[in-house]
């Protein structure tokens, strides 16, 4: 019997309105609420509502239905604000006891790459966040983008938590299939579920393909995938965003329906679901992984170079993190939220040069027209945050001769 | 394959992109087997030579001259003065208006089109429109025009009618119109009552080999970064917004030097504008550049800003780019349509230029990062793709 686990990404950035250096100084309102507005409420219109109702529709029908979600902290926060119905339905859902919340950092940010204090207090805060708002407490944790190496594992194992989530890719599973629990590198009791990617992307990337072989897919077709793991494999790790339903397959595409039809398939075929805490509860690892360089679920590459590729986004996130102990210890709160709002990956991934010029799916998702502009956005952004601290140019010293209002960061 | 082109200016004799871009063409063609005779309206003593020499051992393009005192981007009034300038008998010669001048241009090039043999008449822009109708008319053979810039793009909106409707003519009585961009194509829809069908985009290539981009020019100022403006100073290429957004980074970045290059009506108000401002000081007037000049003010600056009006295309921003200098140009030219590592802005949003300006020369991630996209980029740039999409254009109408 092969196990079926959905865990769905559930993420919205707060998105910066347009920064020019001449506000400097003068506006400490980073973000575009109007623009934040918009995009979660045509969000939660065309995917959270219509998809939650269908997964409690689901989680009616058949008691054995299982699913987990993993929702950031700043989409909890632009739900309670711009979207309370949405946070509504996830508390029905999770009413039915039968979905698990994972955990990850607050502001879905790369913290766990430059500063560790940041990233325990960002995962302490989304747990209490869980825990409040959905009664439950989060057992297994997911770092932002599923970017994942032994230390990843390490830490999630001190913090208490018995499953980390991590990319499947081939290059750290080679002959292994992702269809087994495993052990991280560090021991413990701590384990590792790896994504199926094929069958993920299946679902996430290739459902509406026109040129696909396998065009279209059936949930009958996708659930005998599933079986053929019997007798290779436990589990089949379905990650994927939770926006593949509605918004990156708009519902035209049949992806609702393909999904309303999908529990059945794999029941009557003898499989089941089980949340990823079921799932390491009931099968022992099988192997221990060593992998110790970065992956992530993001492009082909597979690694976080989608974030932290270039210089402009090395350099943007080193000065990000540089300010971290002034915005601590300045004591205010409005600012040091300011400051964690930056910290989200998303305003990296912005910056993003690969492929650029080829107009992919970095620019689908991205608010600005170019990754110079985010980069000067968040300089400019960051810069005021700079002076609000009241201190000097941590990051660096101000050009000699310049006016109060050319209080800039030299490189 | 043989093409009788009419053009108004061949390198070294220009003041402005279109003689590049004449001159590149035909490099791209004949490397492509396509023959040209190129007929313009003036051939100094010594140019001849040199150009044969320039365009290499092909010997395909065929330089034939017609005397005349028009140049390029002249107005009227230039013109008149200039006439004026001659002394009695020459005034014989040339023609009392600018328009009679194209006028016998026209008949020069109708005696050329009888003489010469050819498969096709290529024209480019109004002033050798008529010549074109003309030499279709005594041939039989097709007409491809070519519009770089409408009479709306030179003038800002208020065209000379006398040249509008010239212009109106070529592109009406044209088998195709070849379009530099998107944006001119725009314009023409716009402007003239042209079949869409006929009007084709191909977007300006550039020489992927000239040695001076080589010339690795330093800068003289030392310490003091350099933000050039390099175009005709008018209307059409914004040296007022240029002027503007210097002022404006300067209140952030003191150690900048502006470097000014071209000349043009604007030029006296530029100058005093610069002056009332105070910020003389960080301003140089190069005046007019030509040749490997225009290379060596590429190479020392460290952004080049093309905040044109109206910019049909703006090779000069993929010559920039060809020096290893990143550009900013205005969202409102042909080239912004092909260009993704490059900053983008609307040229009259002097506030969003020096934001981006401010911030290029602050961070060094970023303008190395915007440098090497964007050479890269160039790259992709070159003399033949435009060449063999004008040999599209003339199979078209040929039906060949």
């Amino acid at each position: 019997m092969v196990d079926v686990c959905f865990y769905f990404q559930v993420h919205q950035p707060y998105r910066m309105k347009h920064y020019s250096i001449f506000q400097i100084g003068k506006d400490s309102n980073y973000f575009d609420d109007d623009k934040n507005r918009e995009v979660m409420q045509k969000v939660a219109s065309k995917c959270y509502l219509p998809a939650n109702k269908l997964m409690l529709e689901l989680l009616e029908r058949y008691p054995e239905f299982r699913v987990a979600f993993s929702i950031s902290g700043t989409a909890l926060d632009q739900f309670k604000e711009y979207s309370p119905e949405v946070l509504d339905s996830f508390r029905k859902i999770a009413e039915t006891g039968r979905v698990e919340f994972l955990d990850e950092t607050y502001y879905h940010s790369l913290s766990f790459l430059y500063s560790k204090k940041e990233f325990f207090d960002q995962v302490e805060k989304h747990n209490l966040a869980v825990r409040k708002l959905f009664k439950c407490s989060p057992k297994v944790f997911r770092n932002t983008e599923l970017i994942y190496n032994n230390d990843v594992a390490e830490y999630a194992g001190k913090m208490g938590y018995k499953a980390v989530l991590a990319e499947g890719a081939d290059h750290i599973l080679q002959w292994r299939s992702p269809n087994f629990v495993y052990a991280p590198k560090c021991g413990g009791k701590i384990k590792l579920l790896l994504k199926n990617y094929k069958l993920s992307d299946d679902i996430a990337f290739r459902f509406s393909d026109r040129s696909w072989a396998e065009f279209p897919l059936t949930a009958g077709k996708f659930g005998q995938w599933v079986s053929k793991i019997n007798g290779c494999g436990v589990c089949a790790n379905l990650f994927m965003d939770y926006e593949t339903f509605g918004e990156h397959q708009w519902a035209d595409t049949g992806i609702f329906d393909f999904m309303r039809a999908l529990p059945g398939e794999i029941f009557s075929a003898g499989n089941s679901f089980k949340t990823p805490s079921e799932i390491v509860d009931a099968h022992d690892s099988v192997d221990r992984l060593d992998i110790p360089h970065l992956v992530s679920w993001a492009d082909i590459e597979r690694d976080v170079s989608a974030w932290i590729g270039n210089r402009m986004q090395q350099s943007a996130i080193a000065r990000v993190f540089a300010v971290e102990d002034s915005v601590k210890s300045s004591g205010d709160k409005r600012l040091i939220e300011a400051w964690r709002k930056l910290t989200a990956s998303d305003h990296f991934y912005y910056m993003c040069t690969k492929w650029f010029s080829d107009g992919d799916v970095h620019k689908y998702f991205n608010p600005y027209s170019t990754p110079y502009d985010s980069f000067i956005n968040l300089m400019n952004v960051l810069n005021d945050l700079i002076i609000r601290l009241g201190s000097k140019p941590v990051l660096g010293s101000a050009c000699a001769g310049l006016s109060e209002k050319a209080n800039y960061i030299k490189e | 394959m043989k093409v009788l082109m009419f053009g108004w200016e061949f390198p070294p004799m220009k003041s402005g992109g279109l003689g590049t871009a004449c001159f590149d063409l035909c490099r791209g063609l004949s490397r492509n087997g396509v023959e040209v005779v190129f007929v313009v309206p003036q051939l100094p003593r010594g140019m001849h030579s040199s150009v044969v020499k320039l365009i290499g051992a092909d010997q395909l393009v065929k330089l034939s001259e017609v005397n005349t005192i028009l140049t390029p981007y002249m107005t009227s009034k230039e013109y008149l003065e200039k006439y004026e300038m001659l002394d009695s008998r020459e005034k014989d010669i040339y023609g009392r208006t600018m328009f009679a001048e194209v006028e016998r241009y026209s008949k020069a090039a109708a005696l050329i089109a009888e003489r010469e043999r050819f498969d096709v008449i290529h024209c480019h822009d109004w002033m050798t429109y008529e010549a074109g109708i003309i030499a279709r008319k005594v041939s039989g053979r097709p007409l491809v025009v070519h519009i770089h810039a409408t009479e709306f793009d030179r003038t800002g909106g208020s065209p000379n009618h006398e040249i509008s409707k010239r212009e109106y003519a070529g592109l009406s009585a044209a088998d195709l119109v070849v379009a530099n961009s998107h944006f001119t194509k725009s314009n023409v829809l716009k402007h003239y009552m042209v079949d869409s069908g006929k009007v084709k985009v191909v977007h300006w290539g550039i020489d992927e080999a000239n040695p001076a981009y080589k010339l690795k020019t330093a800068s003289p100022f030392r310490k003091d970064r350099v933000v050039l403006f390099l175009g005709r100073v008018t209307l059409q290429k914004g040296p007022d917004y240029f002027v503007r957004m210097a002022e404006r980074v300067l209140q952030f970045v003191p150690d900048v030097k502006f470097v000014f290059a071209g000349s043009g009506d604007m030029f006296p108000r530029i100058v005093s504008e610069v002056a009332e401002k105070g910020i003389a000081d960080k301003f140089v007037f190069t005046g007019f550049l030509s040749g490997d000049d225009v290379h060596r003010a590429f190479q020392m600056a460290d952004i080049y800003v093309m905040p044109s009006v109206s910019e049909p295309f703006g090779l000069v921003a993929l010559e920039s780019l060809k020096n290893n200098t990143p550009v900013l140009i205005s969202r409102q030219s042909g080239v912004s349509e092909v260009l993704s590592h490059v900053f983008k802005v609307d040229f009259w949003d002097v506030d969003e230029m020096s934001n981006k300006i401010v911030s290029f020369l602050r961070y060094s991630a970023l303008e190395h990062e915007l440098a090497d996209n964007s050479f890269r980029e160039a790259e992709k740039f070159n003399l033949d793709e435009p060449a063999r999409k004008c040999i599209g254009c003339y199979r078209e109408v040929l039906k060949w």
